[in-house]
């Protein structure tokens, strides 16, 4: 779960003013983020596997 | 003799009655302002083009597919003259457009005119209708209900009879969301199909244009004087589009999607898949592989690619933000790289686990929403004994869908109280094959865009 201090240094880093009112909202949406990247990430795929940044049907 | 009242009337009737001499086109474009200025609770409309839609029915030649069809656009389509808001405060400081967007200057070039532009969620993050800056769109089966979103007025606009219709856009569900809590029907075309040229972007992997309409016929019509190549989006195909399908649907082979489908839908949902299904014969359950993975893929991928679109606009200015948007999208920001670039190589794999599927099926159905239309304001709704925000969710059955680009129509079934929709999803390019579907259901009376107020 990121704290208020992960959210000020990504906030930092990003160059957006985080107001400390939206940290609430913020950590919320981040952890649904993450649960969804995690969720993601932790499927097997082989190195080869290619992206598809701009998708062809 | 006083013209036919054109409300109610199917784009293909306008036409008709304005080719033949029945109508005129003016008499439709006057007929669709009344409509619209007598709508406001619905807050549908955000801008009325009367001087530009009356001026161009008045020099309008009776011809065309679309002959004097007025119709409406999502506001972020481009149209000449007007800052292309997307729903935002902040970009109606930009200039205004030198242009109309390629779908609009399309329609109007197969005879339709454009009467508005329709509100929608901020930037399209937004799967409620709800907009901090010009208010929530309202339901018209029941106003104290959400639209859907984010093309809210786009489904708010045809539900209510103001034009027959309209555009909008879809990037995890934008499209089929408002046509499924509205009742009415929605194709969000293959990935590429439809030129975006001229309108705001969202995720531009995952963005598409559609139609929304109360036929099949009509959202053909609007498919039609779209299609075709665009070399001003880079992703629009140079394919040409397929010829018309046959009637009926003998032959096709019809199943139902299973697992993440059935466990993410309601009662109301099951039971307008149950009559979808029945109607076609479809008995037989797939397994869309690893959907839930899929609909976490594209969340983090629109989430992220939202964020590096709206960069700029965060850092120096995100007071100005509806907050619902600006949150998730600073939240977006702080996700890092490495999970995008996971997520669009599992992107690849699903696609290929589900074009196999398309090998034994010319059509997949599944409910379009988990529920019929919550009430404006609702942040949680019930689903399978437990309680999960409405925002994320109502488009937990569209998301794995478009990831992948896949076609789909999706056609209003008016159960009782308010209607609810289903997807007819086939494989890419086969969008003669889910209208056909589509117009087959709506022949049997089995699908229909119910009117607000008339059972």
């Amino acid at each position: 779960m990121p704290d208020d201090a992960d959210l000020i240094a990504a906030a930092t880093m990003l160059g957006i003013p985080l107001d400390p009112a939206w940290h609430e909202a913020v950590r919320f949406h981040l952890v649904l983020s993450l649960r969804a990247a995690h969720l993601v990430a932790e499927f097997p795929l082989p190195d080869e596997a290619d992206p598809a940044p701009v998708f062809h049907a | 003799m006083t013209a036919p009242t054109t409300t109610w009337m199917t784009a293909a009737q306008v036409a008709a009655g304005v080719r033949d001499g029945s109508l005129t086109a003016e008499s439709a474009v006057s007929d669709a302002l009344d409509r619209i200025a007598r709508a406001t609770p619905i807050n549908a409309v955000t801008d009325v083009l009367a001087d530009r839609a009356l001026a161009r029915a008045r020099s309008h030649d009776g011809t065309g597919p679309l002959a004097g069809v007025p119709f409406a656009v999502k506001n972020l389509f481009d149209v000449q003259g007007l800052p292309t808001r997307a729903g935002s405060r902040i970009n109606r400081e930009r200039a205004p457009a030198t242009a109309d967007a390629t779908a609009v200057a399309r329609m109007e070039a197969a005879g339709a005119i454009l009467v508005g532009t329709l509100n929608m969620g901020e930037y399209a993050y937004d799967f409620t209708g709800e907009n901090a800056h010009d208010g929530a769109c309202r339901n018209p089966h029941d106003p104290t209900r959400m639209t859907g979103g984010s093309s809210s007025g786009s489904g708010a606009a045809v539900a209510a009879g103001l034009v027959p219709v309209t555009l909008g856009s879809d990037t995890n569900g934008s499209i089929r969301v408002p046509a499924s809590l509205c009742g009415v029907f929605g194709l969000k075309p293959t990935y590429g199909r439809l030129s975006r040229a001229g309108t705001f972007p969202f995720v531009s992997s995952l963005d598409h244009i559609g139609p929304l309409a109360r036929s099949v016929g009509d959202l053909q019509l609007a498919y039609d004087a779209m299609v075709g190549p665009d070399p001003a989006d880079p992703v629009c195909t140079t394919r040409p589009a397929d010829p018309p399908a046959p009637d009926g649907i003998a032959g096709l082979r019809v199943a139902v999607a299973g697992g993440h489908f059935l466990a993410n839908a309601g009662p109301d949902a099951l039971a307008a898949l149950d009559q979808v299904a029945s109607a076609l014969g479809a008995t037989a359950h797939v397994e869309v592989p690893e959907a839930a993975r899929a609909r976490a893929a594209a969340y983090v991928i629109t989430t992220v690619e939202g964020a590096a679109l709206h960069l700029d606009r965060l850092r120096t200015r995100p007071g100005d933000f509806d907050p619902d948007v600006r949150d998730r999208l600073i939240a977006g920001a702080m996700v890092p790289g490495a999970f995008y670039a996971r997520a669009q190589r599992f992107r690849r794999w699903y696609r290929d686990q589900v074009l196999a599927l398309f090998g034994g099926w010319d059509a997949i159905l599944a409910p379009a929403t988990p529920c019929t239309a919550p009430e404006v304001g609702q942040k949680t709704m019930l689903l399978g004994g437990e309680t999960v925000p409405v925002r994320a969710m109502l488009g937990v059955l569209t998301q794995p869908i478009s990831f992948i680009g896949l076609p789909v129509v999706t056609v209003p079934v008016p159960l009782p109280g308010l209607p609810i929709g289903v997807q007819i999803i086939c494989a890419p390019w086969q969008e003669a094959t889910a209208l056909r579907i589509a117009r087959a259901l709506e022949a049997q009376g089995v699908v229909r865009a119910p009117r607000p107020g008339v059972a």
